[in-house]
């Protein structure tokens, strides 16, 4: 099954696009990592996805095709907006109570439970919590709701370190007992890399690349060699950065049968993930063709130099 | 978040800088573990949702780990009880061990006499090994062949100034 769809999708306000003809397909069982600048389009996209927002082009469904918005897709989604939303008069209990009452199907027991692991006491106003607890208690909410696809906008950007690890650790550990999928943005790549096995990469309104991690990985190098002999070999590769000294050059390739051997002088590196995911920010015109899943555009664009 | 320790023989550690994939890491580990002692049939490893809470990492990663023991014949899944080793590791007998490393002293004594230095010798060593493992034919055993390139990166990511 897959837990989001969405083919050529575009939002538009007034003149500007804030996402155009995005096709993507996420498979379920992943915490998929929805990466970009300030501006790409992530949280259009995850407010589309999670039903929030028309669309004004192209379609969305969610859950094995249920139309985003739809009476099933809400029921089967929760979505956690960006800063931990919570209402900061409500003690914790509150906003139990109130999440309890406006939703099909809230697991009381499972919320209490989790509050209590935390440490997070039921009569305390959720605004004097800790920026920490008050994403725990966010998350919280969202989780006894069940749901199958858990949409997270930018849920790491105001905590520290610690509740970082300590709130990642926490989807996770749903992840591993429920088997609920997760679509988390951020536009921290690093920290996501051991946390991400499917990436999504937006960049200008568009969709730059998406696939497994492990894919991604797989499918790029980094080849070091001398720059006299860098635009020769590059003219058989499809190279998504080229960094040129005067002596030697890096250039960052998507690998491919064809490529043949690194030629002798070179050298071939393995990269990591935030490597490949800046060097796709960096050249924004080189998302083509997307390696993993299919994003259609009319024509590739030259390597960038 | 308190992180409950106990049933299982060893705990998962990882290195953020080695440059190996996550679940080729504790893939590792279990075998290291396995030729130390540390691990015998019968052991159970940790449990998927143990290593995901205490390491942050995508229980996906884990599970990965786990198939590729299993492919590797070293564990067995047991639905609902968990992941548990079911093989040994063939071990190098130690006077083997010490035979090795001799000849491998008297190489190292050579290059130094040769004139390379330490950084020198690891990127000499790194790309004969890199060449050794690539020509050489393919076993059929993903996991041993992975487990080559992985480390090549790495060393070869280290000594990048003196290539």
């Amino acid at each position: 099954m897959n837990v989001i769809e969405t083919s050529e999708l575009g939002k538009r306000y007034g003149k500007s696009w804030a996402l155009r003809d995005c096709t993507l397909t996420v498979p379920a069982g992943h915490l998929a990592a929805l990466v970009g600048p300030n501006g790409a389009g992530k949280s259009t996209l995850m407010n589309m996805t999670a039903g929030l927002t028309a669309a004004t082009a192209g379609i969305a469904t969610v859950l094995g095709g249920h139309p985003a918005g739809s009476p099933a897709a809400l029921n089967g989604v929760a979505f956690v907006a960006q800063d931990a939303p919570v209402y900061r008069n409500l003690s914790a209990g509150d906003m139990l109570h109130l999440t309890r009452n406006l939703n099909q199907r809230f697991d009381t027991p499972f919320a209490r439970a989790r509050l209590a692991d935390l440490g997070i006491p039921l009569n305390k106003k959720a605004g004097k919590l800790s920026g920490g607890q008050q994403s725990q208690l966010a998350l919280t909410l969202a989780l006894a709701r069940r749901p199958r696809l858990l949409i997270l906008d930018e849920p790491l950007a105001a905590l520290d370190p610690l509740a970082r690890q300590d709130f990642l650790a926490a989807v996770m550990t749903a992840m591993a007992d429920d088997g609920v999928s997760v679509l988390l943005s951020s536009h921290q790549v690093a920290e996501l890399e051991r946390v991400a096995d499917f990436l999504i990469v937006l960049s200008r309104a568009r969709l730059q690349m998406a696939g497994e991690v492990d894919d991604l990985l797989a499918g790029h190098r980094l080849l070091t060699g001398p720059t006299a002999e860098a635009d020769e070999y590059a003219d058989r590769l499809t190279v998504v950065q080229t960094r040129r000294g005067d002596a030697q050059t890096h250039l960052l390739v998507r690998t491919s049968e064809t490529a043949g051997p690194v030629p002798p002088g070179w050298e071939s590196h393995q990269v990591s993930l935030e490597e490949v995911v800046m060097a796709y920010l960096r050249s924004p015109g080189v998302g083509e063709p997307a390696p993993l899943t299919r994003v259609q555009r009319p024509q590739p664009t030259e390597a960038t130099r | 978040m308190t992180i409950d320790k106990g049933d299982s023989a060893i705990e998962f550690r990882l290195d953020p800088d080695s440059g190996v994939p996550t679940y080729l890491q504790l893939v590792q580990q279990v075998e290291h573990a396995l030729r130390l002692g540390y691990l015998q049939p019968g052991d159970q490893l940790p449990k998927v949702r143990d290593v995901v809470t205490s390491l942050t990492i995508n229980p996906n990663t884990v599970l990965k780990a786990y198939r590729e023991l299993e492919h590797k014949g070293l564990a067995a899944g047991r639905p609902g009880q968990g992941t548990f080793i079911q093989a040994t590791l063939e071990q190098v007998t130690l006077p083997e061990l010490a035979g090795l490393r001799r000849t491998l002293l008297g190489w190292l004594t050579s290059a130094e006499q040769a004139g390379l230095d330490e950084d020198g010798i690891v990127a000499l060593f790194t790309s004969g090994l890199r060449d050794f493992f690539k020509n050489r034919p393919a076993s059929g055993d993903a996991g041993a062949a992975d487990h080559g390139t992985a480390n090549h990166g790495t060393a070869a990511h280290g000594t990048e100034g003196v290539a």
